[in-house]
């Protein structure tokens, strides 16, 4: 596309009060753009006049110094024509209002040595908005070249084939896999299960039969029993998939990265490329490399991972003080569940009937955590299997439910309220100190209890309230054939194994494109949850599959028509990029050349940031169309000026911290007008290189503003700002060979919300590196 | 290769544009459907919006809804309308005709949010974002991060001259004071019905003090009171008097699992208690606080990691034990009346203020909503999934938190579209 430019400056909002508009016009006009201003661009005849030179003049690249690009969006939207927001309103005269920044009178004017600082801020912003413009392209869409919809859905449980009706019902064609010989999976070992709707008071039969018949009525759902991912490789819209027999070892097992370990020798010197592809490959014997596809594996678009949970075993000693493997009728809830489907409840010791049976929902000793994995399941399923001391010994039969808290939340309230009715259920708060032997029974000891400081109850039984391990606690399942590993990424450190996701918001949202897990894996679920999340863990793999198909990105760049750009040429085969990847896009070759997979990609730029050779880019944001902003702001120095103002750049996450200093201007704040700002996709997109390129121009100081990182992280992209915090540490040494303090670059973490906390940011960071005087290499 | 179609036509009616409505909506969008989003109020985000953070991260709902507004101003197939209402649902699943109501904003689309018309207006109304504890102009933006970002006049002011200084002022024409609510009509194929909760009237509690005693609040107010922008710019300080509280006492259960008021369990009212006391531990080293509670409800790993986290400071007591009453004591003081639920003990204790863990009532419990729907007794709307057509999501269905509010609302995005793929 030949462009053709044209800039519109709107005058209205205050922008035509604080500024000298003509003076602002001829930093376009010295540009050679056409120019023409407008009191109220936003309105129908300011918008008319852009279409109407677009349409008479062919004007497709358009500049728009008004307002944020925030607002107005839709406005301002001009389809196949490419338009660069230049934020004078919220970013220069709101966030720099007269009255803190006065104007140059007429007088001061005369003398050359005089500046105004807001003015030159907004000349700087069009300037850097021109020169962006120049840089950028509009994006083709990425195309897979060979696509499908099919959804694999992991797992035959109550999760999985409530995912495969429900995509089947929209349309979909759906494979299930299932490792055991028939679906159904944990559910086909309960006498009775929780209930499902409203009103929430009473036990049901098992649910699982009926869904499993209602499967049949869908010929679009395929069911593999007995069989397990070998592995999956390729995209979204197009993963291959080897399956297997479980236990099976065949050549396209997934391989395995490389353990730390390992790739260093014996004296602890890290190995270089070609010995740690040695050692992979030898590590990985049998297993073919992973990116050899298999020409017999199957086609699937998207996937539901719904591999549900494993009751926990108890390790040796675990639970000693509940006389757990020292007691036979000391059992776990799983077990119970087992005894009581198989018939009447009987003591494993001797057969006995077991008609005093004492659960317990904590381990106790000093604390009242309920036993791992245990979510606010194992209350509910406590009351439910009293119950079935009930159903068995309607006379004598007695159920103990020893809490520390119980945890029936929402409408499950209603279930606790009803098992309360039954005389024979006894519950109380407290904490259980033992279990021991007593004649032909057992005694089971508890304190703080609401029936007494300490009790002793008789019982022939006691039920551990033992929880629900994650599948993916020591199975990836998925076996991604990715370069960074076969499972996903975060499970293990943050969440003991779940596969959940750190967003509040996008509860589906993870470090793996594509693929989406639901129910027990997810969390410890009942099965109505596990129903509901089953429903929308489809939808997201239906709607990966629709945007792949549109050359889209998903969330949280939804809609991006722009995916990374490699010139291999110059690629020094480095890995960063592909190690670095918060969304593990990318697989290098046994060289380190990386393979991009677009359709795995979130468009965060991490790659970008992280390429020495900078090489990676996006149609409409790239080293270049940054770069080219950062040489647009002008720098004076003593020649222009005997005090010539401090430039400090600030590169500012889109996400969070771009919107915050637009909130800061509507609430008046103001932060020195001698920083330029430019918004960034992610933290972890920004390549040193933007900041070497303003040092080097005589800029004064860099700093970042982006994201939490850490445990609780709130960065979009999961990695880009913790990424970008390890890059600003290394520039240090960067700095000092240039003889500049590693001050001059800093990184900040602001939260949306903390808009008033920004100017102090701003302005501390302005004044420390006043104090350190300007760059040397100013004028230069 | 590239179909720009989804596999079935036809439009999604989301009702509420709270976080549920607003995930609903966008899920269904970014399949490729078209979807309208019909909201009350004059802006999106529903209950969160007023929220300072979440739990468990501590982080700002306002960073979710960013990223949510930029969903839907990237997605021409999103249809929002704000101050509007639905009057009317007839017909069938696949096949409805619904009405909208939409009350008059008093200022169109020219606005330019430059802030001009709050400028001059004199007349100032209650905060009903606040819960009445600030007063704002009768022009205002709802709040900063208000999307729409664009004013509105509060029909207060309407008919006064604090109208007329407003139109005068706007140099952009955007205030139209003739203007009237209008219906629409729309022809829809599903309807999800995301309407949301209510704060249960606290002052309904009798024997927990609140709307006499001015230092007792609901734990609502309290996030506000919290927030950076909220009436007293984040400072948590006792209404009464503007003093910083020394020790806080939060009543778990004000009003639910409760038969003469809410039956049920409200889900969010433990973690989001244990989250508020991390607030005032922050602001305050030394603050105390007590929380009275029948049973800590933090299910999940991550909820319990939560719970441990605050557990494990010493400056926060739990107390197991429903409260019996909170009344004022001597200097603007609250006295909180429990009853050890271990120990049986009958106990007092003094406190700056009071913070009522007050539960959520579905806002259909009070206004029943058009359309064929069921309820539970207490007003949540019952999913039909046989019949299809007409869902619920979100705090409609349960109570729930926005995690799991999320994953139901991304699932009845689904069930709005099989709808329209079955017919």
């Amino acid at each position: 596309m030949d462009k053709k430019y044209g800039v519109y400056i709107c005058t209205g909002c205050g922008i035509g009060d604080a500024l000298d508009i003509e003076a602002l016009s001829g930093v376009a006009e010295e540009e050679g753009l056409p120019v023409q201003t407008h009191p109220f661009l936003c309105s129908q005849a300011g918008v008319e006049i852009i279409k109407k030179d677009a349409e008479e003049k062919g004007i497709n690249t358009m500049v728009l110094a008004a307002c944020s690009r925030r607002v107005n969006f839709d406005t301002f939207r001009f389809v196949g024509s490419m338009v660069e927001r230049v934020n004078l309103r919220e970013g220069v005269v709101w966030s720099h209002s007269r009255d803190k920044f006065p104007a140059l009178t007429a007088e001061e004017k005369e003398n050359e040595d005089n500046f105004d600082r807001v003015q030159m801020m907004a000349e700087d912003y069009l300037r850097m908005g021109m020169a962006r413009v120049q840089k950028v392209k509009l994006p083709e869409p990425y195309e897979l070249e060979t696509f499908t919809r099919k959804i694999l859905v992991i797992g035959g449980g109550i999760t999985g084939i409530s995912a495969a009706i429900d995509a089947a019902k929209s349309g979909y064609e759906v494979t299930i896999v299932e490792k055991e010989d028939q679906l159904g999976g944990q559910a086909n070992n309960w006498r009775k299960q929780l209930p499902l709707s409203y009103p929430y008071d009473a036990t049901l039969s098992p649910a699982i039969g009926d869904k499993i018949k209602e499967l049949e009525n869908y010929s679009n759902i395929t069911v593999l029993t007995n069989t397990v991912v070998a592995r999956m490789a390729g995209e979204p819209g197009n993963f291959t998939v080897t399956l297997k027999k479980p236990g099976e070892k065949i050549e396209f097992d997934v391989p395995y990265p490389l353990p730390e370990e390992m790739k260093v020798d014996e004296s602890g010197k890290e190995l270089n490329a070609e010995q740690q592809h040695e050692k992979y490959l030898e590590y990985n014997k049998g297993r073919v490399d992973i990116l050899k596809f298999d020409p017999n594996g199957e086609k699937f678009g998207a996937v539901v991972l719904a591999a549900g949970y494993k009751p926990y075993e108890p390790a040796e000693g675990e639970f000693a003080h509940l006389g757990y493997g020292e007691l036979p009728d000391v059992v776990t809830n799983a077990t119970f569940e087992k005894m009581a489907k198989a018939g009447k409840i009987v003591r494993p010791s001797d057969g006995k009937t077991a008609e005093s049976v004492v659960f317990v929902q904590s381990p106790g000793q000093d604390n009242d955590t309920d036993f791992e994995y245990a979510g606010a399941v194992t209350s509910l399923v406590a009351l439910k299997q009293a119950t079935y001391v009930r159903e068995d010994y309607p006379d004598t039969g007695k159920a103990y439910v020893f809490y520390q808290h119980m945890r029936t939340p929402g409408l499950q309230e209603n279930f606790y309220k009803s098992i309360q009715q039954d005389p024979g259920i006894f519950m109380t708060k407290g904490e259980v100190t033992g279990v021991s032997k007593n004649g032909n029974g057992m005694v089971v000891e508890a304190q703080n209890t609401l029936l007494g400081e300490k009790v002793n109850v008789r019982a022939d039984l006691v039920v551990l309230g033992t929880g629900m391990v994650p599948a993916t606690k020591d199975d990836p399942i998925i076996n991604l054939a990715y370069r960074q590993g076969p499972s996903f990424r975060d499970n293990i450190t943050l969440f003991n194994g779940f596969c959940d996701s750190n967003f509040i918001c996008f509860p589906y949202e993870t470090q793996r494109t594509g693929i989406y897990a639901a129910g027990a894996i997810r969390r410890s679920m009942t099965m109505e949850e596990s129903i509901e999340d089953a429903s929308g863990a489809a939808l997201k793999a239906i709607q990966c599959l629709e945007s792949v198909n549109r050359g889209m990105a998903v969330h949280p760049r939804s809609g991006d028509l722009t995916y990374p750009d490699f010139f291999f040429q110059r690629c020094t085969q480095c890995k960063r990029c592909t190690e670095e990847c918060p969304f593990g896009a990318l697989d290098d070759d046994e060289k380190g050349t990386p393979k991009p997979n677009p359709a795995r990609c979130r468009r965060c730029g991490t790659c970008m940031g992280a390429c020495p050779e900078r090489i990676i880019g996006f149609a409409d944001y790239n080293i270049d169309s940054i770069g080219s902003q950062v040489k647009a702001v002008q720098v004076p120095s003593e020649d222009d000026y005997s005090e010539p103002p401090f430039r400090i750049l600030g590169l500012v996450c889109e996400n969070d911290a771009y919107p915050a200093l637009d909130m800061l201007s509507l609430r008046g704040l103001s932060y020195s007008a001698d920083v330029r700002l430019i918004p960034v996709r992610c933290l972890g997109s920004v390549n040193v290189i933007w900041i070497k390129d303003a040092l080097s121009q005589g800029m004064d100081g860099v700093f970042l503003l982006g994201c939490k990182h850490g445990d609780d992280y709130q960065c979009h992209f999961i990695k880009g700002s913790e990424l970008a915090s390890i890059r600003m540490k290394k520039i240090g040494d960067a700095l000092a060979s240039l003889a500049l303090e590693e001050e001059r670059v800093a990184q900040f973490e602001v939260a949306i919300d903390e808009y008033d906390k920004i100017p102090k940011i701003i302005n501390d960071f302005v004044e420390s590196i006043e104090a350190m005087g300007p760059n040397p290499f100013k004028g230069f | 290769m590239t179909e720009n179609k989804a596999p079935a036509s036809g439009s999604i009616l989301v009702v509420g544009g709270g976080i549920a409505g607003l995930t609903t909506a966008l899920e269904a969008a970014e399949v490729g459907y078209e979807v309208f989003l019909v909201e009350k109020n004059p802006y999106l985000g529903g209950r969160v919006a007023q929220l300072n953070q979440y739990f468990p991260k501590l982080c700002p709902p306002t960073c979710g809804l960013e990223i949510n507004f930029r969903r839907i101003k990237d997605n021409p197939q999103i249809k929002v309308m704000t101050m509007a209402e639905v009057t009317n649902v007839s017909g069938a699943p696949g096949d409805y005709d619904v009405q909208v109501k939409i009350s008059p904003r008093y200022v169109n689309e020219n606005c330019t949010a430059c802030g001009e018309c709050a400028k001059v207006c004199q007349t100032e109304i209650e905060s009903a974002y606040d819960f009445g504890m600030k007063k704002i102009k009768g022009a205002y933006l709802p709040f900063e991060m208000a999307f729409p970002a664009r004013y509105v006049l509060a029909p207060e002011i309407i008919g006064t001259e604090d109208a007329v200084r407003c139109k005068d002022t706007c140099a952009y024409d955007a205030i139209d004071l003739d203007m009237k609510a209008r219906t629409l009509d729309l022809k829809v194929g599903a309807v999800v019905f995301a309407t949301g909760w209510q704060p249960y009237d606290a002052a309904k509690i009798d024997n927990l003090g609140f709307g006499k005693v001015p230092n007792i609040i609901t734990n609502m107010m309290m996030e506000r009171l919290a927030a950076p922008n909220g009436p007293t710019q984040g400072q948590i300080l006792r209404p009464a008097d503007q003093k910083a509280p020394a020790s806080v006492a939060f009543v778990q259960c004000a009003g639910s699992r409760d038969e003469n008021h809410l039956p049920y369990c409200s889900y969010i009212c433990c973690m989001a208690s244990l989250k508020q006391a991390l607030y005032v531990r922050e602001q305050y080293p030394d603050a105390t606080i007590y929380i009275f509670y029948i049973d800590i409800r933090s299910p999940g790993q991550r909820y319990e990691k939560f719970y441990q986290k605050v557990k494990d400071d010493d400056n926060i007591i739990f107390i197991k034990g429903k409260v019996a009453a909170v009344e004022a004591a001597a200097d603007g003081a609250v006295k909180v009346t429990a009853e050890n639920a271990v120990t049986g003990e009958k106990m007092s204790q003094i406190v700056d203020m009071a913070v009522l863990a007050t539960g959520m009532q579905p806002t259909a419990a009070e206004a029943k909503l058009p359309g064929e729907i069921n309820y539970t007794e207490e007003g949540f709307i019952l999913n039909d999934f046989q019949k299809g057509g007409i869902f619920a999501a979100g705090c409609a269905n349960k109570p729930a938190d926005v995690v799991s509010s999320n994953q139901n609302a991304t699932g009845m995005a689904l069930k709005a579209i099989q709808t329209l793929a079955a017919k």
